[in-house]
């Protein structure tokens, strides 16, 4: 059984819903960043797959954007996580509670 | 002739606005201006007059104001004998108001001094647009204005509240006349589709009776607020509370006079509606007398000459009403002058006084103020209609019209009103300047006003006394003069020889019988006016009490209006009913949001779930539809 779109889509569900889930339970703000990548990665798999499938290139365009995106917001992410280690004294994102009623 | 009607108009609204927008400058000056700005108008109207004389006729649109399809109202104005006779009363007798009030308004500060020049100005600017407009929307203009500074000028000293009260009264009043005015005006565009004169005027006889009733009794309701006649005279005595020259100006001279001159100017419109003409003269006939019987008891000057006010305009109502228009505005013409008089003469007594306005407190001034008193007396004997003054000619004039046109009763009602005309306007005069001073401390005091104020006495004086022989002049005089407008409605009324001459000798018997009683009473107190007032303590109490028709007022129409108006409107229609329903949806807003605010953990694992949850939930109930 060759390797086919719908193994690429399965692959790319279980991606982002692994991403997806980390980012629910965990409550490390760098592993929750890491699984938003996960995340974001696990759509590019979608893109690239449909973009072969039907022989188009907007899908690889798309992701070369995700791509870009995702660098620039390590970038700002990183900056914002380690000015929370220095306010907050840790990285866990429980300690941010200003913003609830 | 345009640049010569514009100037009369314009001319004191220029005053006006030069008082109004400068008053920090021109302050204690503000007459240099005021003055000037109504007797440039003065000496125009009489050029204006004289070449109307002549049989010239002005009638003219300068610019459409409003011009909505077919809907078009235009600036334009109409000069003719009615109005060119308006006109010349108007600024004449203003103008010596205007200068009477330099010396009464002394003592005001200099910002008020100028500020009740400008509103002189303005009134007598809207009054000139009144009597020249060429259409009814413009006439309303000049007919919510003078309403407007009349307001203005009661509360001229706003500080107190009787003033303020008084001034808000004359204009909730004058408001209710002033609609059934304007649905009159509404009628009149729907059924002759105009507004202006000329064309309103020529095509009144295509109006059915029915349609020309409905409109002339609404436009004499607008007539009976502004020209205080029964049911809604009660303003003009309060109005009393503004400072006497005003008095003088407003209520008795100039804008009282606008609702007779409203429906002489409408007569084309009053002649197809005989109806309405019965309903004019019988509630002139009933004003003149309930007016005057509130007049024999009342102890205030100024409240005195306010119900003799509203008694003369009964009988110019009486004149319009039976038909002899140039009467009623003959009439309304020689009023000017000895009510406008005999105010300002008040108007010097309390100068003198400090303000005292009860006659029980005053006599024997004459002989501290001889012009005063005496300009008084001639008023007062042009009013009470002894001949050859001003009073009786234009009075006769009425009464004769009255009694030949068959209306006998309200020619009776006349005629005894006369009697009581003379009888209080001489008790007042023998209580005021005759007899022995009843306040010692307030007769030393007393002194002859300055004569910035005197010689407008003597100038309206002279004017009370011979304006009336204007009757004999050529072609019929004043009244011929007028009738050239106005049209004659019974040719034979006044010239039957005998049966006029036996009407003269009765109104002036009535006339020097009420004199002569007044003498008797209250310089020889026989019969003593105290205990006539004893014997007949149940009609004494009624006049002194007005006719309880403030009180009358009052409980059915005042408190139901007010009280209605703050337990129904304001207690549930405002407070609960829109202030709940505004105040339910914020008090719902903050539930709503109180509950759902708990979801806002700051907490951001949580959000993202939420987002998940959000965009699954987005996605099915996009599937499903």
């Amino acid at each position: 059984m060759g390797v086919g779109l719908f193994q690429y889509t399965v692959l790319s569900v279980l991606v982002f819903l692994l991403g997806a889930l980390g980012l629910m339970i965990r409550r490390n703000a760098i592993i929750m960043f890491l699984c938003m990548e996960l995340m974001l990665n696990g759509v590019n798999i979608l893109f690239m797959a449909l973009a072969r499938s039907k022989g188009s290139v907007e899908g690889q365009v798309i992701v070369l954007f995700v791509m870009a995106v995702a660098a620039a917001e390590a970038a700002i992410g990183m900056a914002i996580i380690t000015s929370f280690y220095r306010s907050r004294g840790g990285i866990g994102v429980d300690r941010a509670d200003l913003m609830k009623w | 002739m345009m640049v010569l009607i514009l100037a009369v108009v314009l001319i004191p609204l220029l005053g006006a606005t030069i008082n109004g927008l400068f008053c920090w400058f021109t302050k204690r000056k503000a007459h240099i201006i005021a003055v000037p700005a109504i007797a440039i108008p003065a000496i125009v109207s009489l050029i204006l007059l004289a070449r109307v004389l002549q049989g010239e006729r002005f009638d003219q649109v300068l610019y459409w104001w409003i011009p909505l399809g077919d809907f078009r109202v235009p600036i334009g104005f109409l000069l003719d004998e009615l109005s060119a006779i308006m006109i010349t009363t108007v600024t004449f007798v203003a103008t010596w108001i205007h200068v009477y009030s330099i010396g009464y308004m002394d003592h005001e500060t200099p910002r008020g001094y100028a500020k009740y020049f400008c509103y002189l100005n303005l009134f007598v600017f809207f009054m000139l647009t009144l009597c020249l407009a060429n259409n009814f929307l413009l006439m309303f203009v000049g007919w919510e204005g003078v309403g407007l500074c009349s307001y203005l000028l009661i509360g001229y000293w706003y500080e107190k509240a009787s003033a303020a009260n008084a001034g808000m009264k004359a204009f909730v009043v004058n408001r209710i006349g002033d609609f059934g005015f304007m649905i009159g005006l509404f009628l009149i565009y729907k059924h002759l589709g105009t507004l202006l004169f000329s064309q309103a005027f020529a095509s009144a006889e295509q109006l059915s009776v029915g349609v020309a009733t409905l409109i002339t009794l609404l436009l004499f309701t607008g007539a009976t607020g502004k020209s205080a006649q029964i049911p809604l005279y009660v303003w003009l005595p309060d109005a009393m509370e503004g400072p006497t020259p005003v008095s003088s100006l407003i209520h008795a001279a100039t804008m009282v006079t606008a609702g007779v001159y409203m429906v002489a100017r409408t007569h084309a419109l009053f002649n197809m509606a005989p109806l309405s003409m019965e309903v004019v003269a019988s509630i002139g006939a009933a004003t003149a007398l309930m007016a005057a019987t509130m007049a024999l008891v009342n102890n205030d000057l100024k409240r005195i000459l306010a119900y003799s006010t509203v008694s003369q305009l009964g009988y110019m109502f009486v004149g319009v009403g039976v038909g002899v228009y140039a009467a009623g505005i003959f009439h309304l013409f020689t009023h000017a002058f000895f009510k406008g008089l005999m105010f300002l003469t008040a108007g010097s007594v309390m100068h003198a006084l400090h303000g005292e306005l009860n006659l029980q407190k005053m006599g024997g001034l004459i002989k501290k103020m001889p012009i005063t008193g005496w300009t008084f007396v001639v008023g007062a004997l042009a009013i009470a209609g002894i001949p050859p003054l001003a009073g009786f000619w234009s009075k006769d004039e009425i009464l004769a019209g009255a009694f030949m046109g068959g209306h006998r009763i309200i020619w009776a009602v006349g005629t005894f009103t006369a009697f009581l005309t003379a009888f209080y306007m001489f008790r007042l005069i023998f209580l005021t300047f005759f007899g022995e001073p009843r306040e010692k401390h307030l007769y030393d005091h007393a002194h002859e006003s300055p004569p910035v104020m005197t010689i407008p006495l003597i100038v309206l004086a002279v004017g009370s006394a011979v304006v009336g022989l204007l009757a004999l002049a050529p072609h019929g005089g004043i009244v011929g003069f007028l009738n050239r407008t106005l049209g004659e409605a019974h040719e034979a009324a006044g010239h039957e020889g005998g049966l006029t001459y036996i009407l003269m000798v009765i109104s002036v018997a009535m006339g020097v019988a009420g004199v002569v009683l007044a003498y008797f009473m209250y310089m020889k107190r026989m019969p003593d006016p105290v205990a006539m007032a004893r014997n007949f303590r149940p009609v004494y109490t009624l006049l002194y009490n007005k006719y309880y028709v403030d009180e009358i007022y009052f409980a059915f129409i005042v408190n139901p209006v007010v009280g209605g108006s703050r337990y129904a409107l304001w207690k549930f229609v405002d407070v609960i009913i829109i202030d709940g329903a505004v105040n339910g949806v914020g008090r719902l807003c903050r539930l709503v949001g109180g509950g759902l605010r708990y979801i806002q953990t700051g907490f951001i694992p949580d959000y993202a779930w939420m987002i998940l949850v959000g965009a699954v939930v987005i996605y099915w109930i996009g599937r499903l539809f």
